[in-house]
């Protein structure tokens, strides 16, 4: 049973990245253009130099 | 004073001199212009990248960023630089490009509502998947101190959990307690709150069973449902206000000092603001200078064009088409008729209230049942077996079961649905009960002007003309931008016809235009000026020297697929019947032209309305479709309404759905949509409601443990949503 002192915490602190990494991209607005954000993937205007903002 | 004006001390030079720098920088830079631009024609990666392209390479622009998903690219560019200067970059890139007024948006810049309501969901999915990991243990098993450990970390993640992402329930079952009033969130938080509470209770007294999963999926099903439903509805509100944003208000105003470019909201009564040909009126006024003519199909339906000149009075939306005019302004802004209808259409909207959603039904019958319910096993339990504990806990399981998972994700799972369809086909759900009423429909009342017509003309009598004269007509049509004109033209061009010699092409505003032809003077222009007879039509005269003067008839263009709509609407077995605030003759004409039996002509705003109210007492279900300002009450008195995206900003307010592209082909589709979405609703219900007629007696007979609790939710949230996406 000592096996879970370690899971539990790994997995909610694992869960808890991934919620915060959640937060991270909806305050940097990456969910106003899903539609654009899929297509522009096909581009390959930044690939070689990606655009400095 | 001095002192405390004093930059803040600081342990290094350059922090204190920053912000100092910052504000200086601010003050002295003027604001970057933000230009926001629809473009309704890209769709692709290679449109995005040829947009951007194109406007990132002209100078003065800091950053261009195209948004697919709104169909609009934003440009932050120097401040001297306006959208017309930008305008045709894009054109020339190959894209249609429209100016938005950048205040109407601001509202949807950013959607806060949606972005709160996708934390929470975010917060409640992440709670719900842990505490589903540490139940899973509990169910397959485990005894004692380890079940109690669990149960105490659950209680650690699911407290502020739900105490978080709960809260739009909790807030709006406490406005509807204290309004005494009873809502589908009121059993919502009580059933949240109450599993919380007897999970706790049970833990700390080392109980088998604890709700803490049931509670949080609960709150991460209903959120879902809830954020479906906002995402609805704020792509039409976004999609309704770009529309609005689309007619940037800007007038000319005379001055001492020339013509400047105002904002329409800041002219005031008395104001000299000059209207030039193509212009629409910002205001009612009086016209003080200039002859010309004013297209006023969108107030009144009437296609013919009127005379006007100085002494007339004018109102705001009417359409300047020929001559300048300088119009003294009477009435501004809110106070103009055009204002002032759109203010009684919000009037008569709230009357539409007395329509109850599916959805607000079925919460009517459920909120109490459920409640009594589980009162009643609460009761029974405690009388029974006269264990507290036991009761309580029963009474929770009871409130967990029936609560409203499928409910709750019943309506805005279709709803979502089905707008999502009907948008990608160029149709607009502006209001949440909409769709439930069209279904109902039986019967369709078309407006003529603007709605069946194109509102532009088209020439009927050709034929009629020699030669010659076509070839003069042509030269005279092509020195103007009245629309007879232009369609004239267009159509001797069409005809292979080459404009004649005419020198001296003048156009007399109001009138027509002359030129000189073989030293003979040559008209062509309204009946009264040339010389010519009453047309029954509407008709520019034409006339050589002096010979006799002969009219070109025109008739009103059918719009895109109006023909195909009519003829589909009766035959899905609706009623359907035109009414006009134009002549008899022209309405006639149409009429028979579309094979529409009944009709009314010189039909008034009240009248247009009366006549729908007449129908809906017999008993009918009304959609009624129009575009002009004498529709807007009609367009409320209706059971459903329809305008185009060229309509009036009144009118658009008014109806439930608008039309974007500029076809009515899609009234049909959304008529068998909106059916196929009522009863997809009503099969949710159905399935809502057998879930609970299987599980209910399970927890009122106590047998109702988490794990059962977990399935049964899961199992009816997933049918229901399943169920929902079979429209798409």
């Amino acid at each position: 049973m000592n096996i879970l002192t370690y899971l539990i915490p790994i997995s909610l602190i694992l869960g808890g990245l991934g919620l915060a990494f959640f937060v991270f991209t909806l305050r940097s607005n990456q969910y106003d253009d899903p539609e654009g954000d899929a297509q522009r993937i096909l581009s390959g205007e930044y690939d070689d130099h990606p655009k400095q903002d | 004073m001095t002192a405390t004006m004093r930059p803040p001390a600081s342990a290094c030079p350059a922090c204190a001199a920053a912000p100092a720098a910052e504000a200086l920088a601010a003050q002295s830079a003027p604001a970057e212009a933000h230009i926001v631009l629809s473009l309704p024609t890209i769709h692709c990666a290679a449109c995005m990248a040829s947009v951007e392209r194109a406007l990132n390479d002209v100078p003065g622009i800091r950053s261009a960023r195209v948004n697919l998903t709104l169909k609009r690219v934003s440009i932050e560019a120097a401040p001297d630089l306006t959208a017309a200067d930008v305008i045709p970059v894009v054109e020339r890139a190959g894209y249609e490009a429209h100016e938005l007024d950048n205040s109407a948006l601001s509202a949807t810049a950013t959607d806060k509502a949606g972005r709160d309501l996708l934390m929470r969901l975010a917060v409640a999915g992440f709670a719900a998947m842990n505490v589903m990991l540490l139940s899973v243990a509990v169910w397959s098993g485990a005894e004692g101190p380890t079940r109690d450990l669990f149960h105490w970390i659950s209680a650690a993640i699911v407290l502020p959990a739900v105490a978080f992402s709960g809260m739009p329930f909790f807030r709006n079952a406490w406005t509807a307690l204290s309004a005494r009033r009873l809502n589908m969130d009121v059993p919502i938080s009580l059933a949240i709150l109450l599993a919380v509470g007897t999970s706790l209770w049970e833990t700390s007294l080392s109980g088998e069973h604890a709700y803490f999963d049931a509670a949080i999926t609960l709150t991460f099903f209903l959120l879902t449902g809830r954020y479906l439903d906002h995402r609805t509805r704020s792509v039409a509100r976004s999609a309704a206000e770009e529309l609005a944003a689309l007619e940037v208000p800007r007038a000319w105003r005379v001055t001492a000092g020339g013509d400047e470019q105002v904002s329409v909201s800041d002219l005031l009564v008395g104001d000299l603001i000059r209207v030039r040909p193509g212009g629409r009126m910002p205001v009612d006024g009086e016209i003080t200078q200039g002859t010309s003519e004013l297209d006023r199909s969108l107030l009144t339906g009437e296609t013919l064009p009127v005379f006007a000149e100085p002494g007339h009075t004018v109102s705001a939306g009417e359409v300047n088409l020929t001559g300048p005019l300088v119009v003294r302004a009477s009435a501004v802004g809110r106070d103009t008729s055009l204002h002032r209808m759109a203010d009684l259409v919000a009037v008569a909207e709230s009357g539409r209230s007395r329509y109850t959603s599916l959805a607000d039904r079925a919460a009517k019958l459920y909120a109490p049942g459920v409640h009594i319910l589980s009162a009643l096993a609460f009761l029974g339990w405690l009388a029974v077996t006269g264990d507290l504990r036991v009761a309580l806990n029963i009474a929770a399981a009871v409130l967990i079961i029936t609560c409203p998972c499928a409910l709750g994700l019943a309506v805005p799972a279709v709803t979502t649905a089905a707008s999502g369809r009907l948008f990608k086909r160029g149709l607009l759900i502006k209001d949440s009960t909409a769709l439930e009423r069209l279904a109902q429909v039986d019967t369709v009342v078309f407006d003529k002007t603007g709605t069946l017509t194109a509102g532009t003309p088209e020439l009927t009598n050709l034929g009629d003309f020699t030669q010659r004269d076509l070839e003069i007509a042509l030269a005279l049509a092509e020195g103007s931008s009245h629309p007879l004109s232009q369609s004239l033209s267009a159509a001797a061009r069409d005809a292979g016809i080459k404009p004649a010699n005419i020198v001296n092409v003048t156009e007399i505003p109001g009138h027509g235009t002359q030129g000189t032809w073989h030293g003979e003077k040559v008209r062509l222009g309204r009946a009264s000026w040339v010389g010519g007879g009453h047309a029954i039509q509407t008709a520019a005269w034409l006339r050589v020297g002096d010979g006799p003067a002969q009219g070109f008839l025109f008739t009103d263009r059918l719009r895109a697929g109006a023909g195909e709509t009519v003829s589909a609407l009766k035959q899905a077995g609706l009623k359907i019947v035109l009414i006009s605030g134009d002549t008899p003759l022209a309405v006639e004409a149409l009429a028979n032209r579309l094979g529409i039996t009944q009709w009314v002509a010189e039909a008034l705003p009240q009248d247009k309305s009366a006549r729908i109210e007449q129908l809906t007492q017999s008993g009918a279900h009304v959609l009624m479709v129009g575009d002009g300002l004498n529709d807007t009450a009609a367009l409320t008195a209706a059971h459903a309404s329809i305008s185009p995206a060229s309509a009036l900003d009144a009118a658009r307010v008014a109806s439930d759905i608008v039309l974007l592209g500029g076809t009515l082909a899609p009234i049909p589709d959304a008529i068998s949509t909106a059916r196929k979405a009522t009863r997809r609703i009503r099969e949710n219900f159905t399935v809502a409601t057998w879930y609970n007629v299987i599980a209910v007696p399970l927890a009122v007979a106590g047998l109702c443990s988490p794990l059962i609790a977990a399935l049964a939710m899961s199992a009816s949230s997933i049918t229901v949503s399943l169920n929902a996406l079979r429209l798409r």
